[in-house]
């Protein structure tokens, strides 16, 4: 029998545009058969992997559909009108994807009417990037994996510390000098292997964050340091993501949902990163070992939030929490018009490293004072050099390890206490590595002091170098 | 097929949304006209549909084959082709689900409209890969992300 049959416009880029495909057919299965071998493109988006018609499509000859009258054995009578015609269908909600275990692993979610099986399941649907396996990417992972996000990334270079420990809770003794990412990983699947974990074991920058970024829906910026946090803003607000915002210092947190295509952005807070030196490393001004442990799970909430859709999201307002009153308090913010990056003229429109402006890794660079060796500063202390050498630690570094001799002088008292400082002496000044002591070194000789030298590396290079009887921290 | 340009008319933009919102709790749908040119779409009209779907209507929409066929031939009369479907997502994101990829078509546009309390939040524009197994996003140029906001 010659047949026409009518092909809908989405699928007619596969029939060069045709409408009207004419074919000779005994049955409707047949004709269906002679058009995708005419157009084998078509198949796939008519038959589903098993062979079967596809749900949502559906063939009529003239007005009768034929799921009821005999289905592709129906047979055909010469100039017979097939017609393929898709139903439409979607919607928030996918099939029970569920396995048994997950019924009962999430069950605690199923009964809370905010988040109940369609918000599992846009969790199992979800993905989400973590930068920073440290202090908030640790409680963070931990939370969201257990939550079921159905991917997490994680991204980090570094391998665990000793000093680690005190706030870092994925990891444990034995995981010194081991890839954070690599136990990470571990432990999260362990923890839950309906999850899928993916490890970028990189230093995230202008050169792979777009890469990276680009397969997660939610970024979690765990980061340590200005130029990261920069880049992870900027990236998001390219990509239309929402960047799920925390940081520590000290007893204070401070934790915010930076999305701009709802509200402000990073840069709208903070236009540009800090000059080099003006904010101390949490190495220097330390942290409470639980602190990280409720930002991160703060940052864990807003990004379930964020999937779910449950309650009101923390965009356009900074959440700042101080453990030592034991308060949360909340500031507005907006989003600014003239913001470089997501304003209404931005001028940053690819990624930016500020590693060569700001930063740790930049701070010695940009101080530059004379320096001496641990050797040196040995080879003056045999000789009877006269010199003085200022330690401007904290107190409770000098408590741990400290060179006979040395006049302690904190850096937050230093400007009061100038006149104990000699200047007709050589003034050796030293910290833990050498970078605080830059910095005062830099501001004895403004202040007209002309032979001062910075110790470079500091005690810990000492320690190790020079006197490994004294304590290393 | 590689990533296409999509151009939007402010008219289909505010069909789309006006619809969004009167269905809300419940999701709308319908259809979007316009024409396709080389690897440039663009929508100039939106206009809404009934949402057949049975049950849940706040998580699900559907479309009957007799109503694509009218919605097909309405646009074919105007001189527009059928380029895509709109469809809300009430107090979800929105990013297209499982059950949006299973019925999805190749090469139509997916308007995906999130309203949160009665007002439209955010919308995103989607297209099914090639080989079916994801959505991939593309933005509007006639659209900045500010626009969008509402």
């Amino acid at each position: 029998m010659n047949v026409k049959v009518r092909i809908p416009s989405p699928l007619r880029r596969f029939t060069a545009e045709q409408t009207w495909v004419a074919v000779s057919a005994q049955t409707v299965g047949e004709a269906m058969e002679a058009v995708v071998d005419q157009f084998e493109d078509l198949s796939q988006h008519l038959y589903d992997t098993h062979g079967e018609l596809r749900r949502f499509i559906n063939i009529y000859v003239g007005e009768e559909d034929i799921r009821q009258q005999g289905g592709l054995d129906r047979p055909l009578k010469e100039n017979d009108e097939i017609m393929i015609i898709p139903a439409i269908a979607g919607g928030t909600t996918g099939e029970a994807i569920f396995d048994r275990e997950e019924y009962i692993r999430y069950s605690r979610h199923f009964s809370l009417p905010e988040i109940g099986l369609d918000g599992q399941r846009l969790l199992k649907q979800a993905s989400v990037l973590i930068v920073g396996m440290g202090g908030l990417g640790n409680p963070a992972s931990l939370y969201l994996a257990a939550a079921g996000v159905g991917r997490i990334g994680l991204v980090d270079f570094d391998v665990v510390d000793l000093s680690n420990l005190q706030r870092q809770i994925l990891y444990s003794l034995k995981d010194v000098g081991e890839s954070k990412i690599k136990i990470a990983k571990e432990r999260l699947e362990s923890l839950n292997h309906k999850v899928e974990i993916t490890a970028h074991e990189e230093a995230l920058s202008s050169a792979n964050a777009e890469r990276i970024f680009a397969n997660y829906d939610i970024i979690v910026d765990g980061t340590d340091n200005f130029p990261t946090r920069y880049l992870v803003n900027d990236v998001c607000v390219f990509q239309g993501k929402p960047s799920i915002y925390g940081s520590i210092f000290r007893f204070d947190g401070q934790v915010a949902v930076f999305y701009a295509r709802e509200g402000p952005c990073y840069r709208c807070l903070y236009a540009d990163p800090p000059p080099p030196g003006l904010v101390p490393s949490c190495a220097e001004g330390g942290v409470l070992g639980v602190l990280p442990g409720i930002i991160g799970s703060l940052q864990a909430i807003e990004t379930i939030k964020q999937i779910t859709g449950a309650g009101e999201p923390l965009i356009g307002r900074l959440l700042l929490f101080d453990a030592l009153s034991m308060t949360f308090h909340q500031v507005s913010i907006s989003s600014d018009p003239n913001c470089s990056v997501c304003g209404d003229s931005p001028t940053i429109t690819k990624p930016i490293d500020y590693e060569m402006f700001c930063g740790v890794s930049a701070m010695e660079e940009t101080v530059s004072v004379p320096e001496m060796s641990v050797q040196e500063l040995k080879g003056k202390l045999e000789n009877g050099s006269n010199l003085l050498i200022l330690d401007i630690r904290d107190p409770w570094e000098w408590e741990i390890a400290h060179l006979d001799k040395a006049l302690f002088i904190p850096m937050n008292s230093l400007v009061s206490r100038l006149d104990e400082i000699d200047p007709s002496k050589e003034i050796v000044v030293h910290c833990h590595t050498g970078i605080r002591s830059a910095n005062v070194s830099n501001y004895l000789i403004k202040q007209g002091y002309t032979n001062v030298k910075n110790l470079r590396g500091g005690i810990k290079a000492w320690t190790s170098e020079v006197d490994p009887r004294l304590m290393q921290y | 097929m590689a990533q296409r340009e999509l151009l939007l008319s402010g008219s289909a933009v505010a069909a789309a949304d006006e619809s969004a919102v009167s269905a809300y709790p419940e999701e709308c749908c319908g259809f979007l006209g316009g024409s396709e040119t080389g690897g440039t779409v663009k929508v100039e009209v939106a206009w809404p549909v009934e949402n057949r779907q049975q049950e849940g209507r706040t998580h699900h929409y559907y479309i009957t084959p007799e109503q694509y066929m009218e919605g097909e031939d309405l646009a074919d009369r105007s001189g527009y082709k059928l380029v895509g479907i709109y469809h809300s997502h009430p107090n979800h994101p929105a990013i297209p689900s499982q059950f949006d990829l299973e019925g999805a078509l190749p090469g139509f546009v997916y308007q995906i409209l999130s309203i949160r309390q009665g007002a439209t939040a955010e919308q995103r524009w989607w297209e099914l890969s090639p080989d079916r197994s994801i959505f991939s996003e593309i933005v509007p140029r006639a659209l900045t992300p500010k626009q969008d906001r509402t």
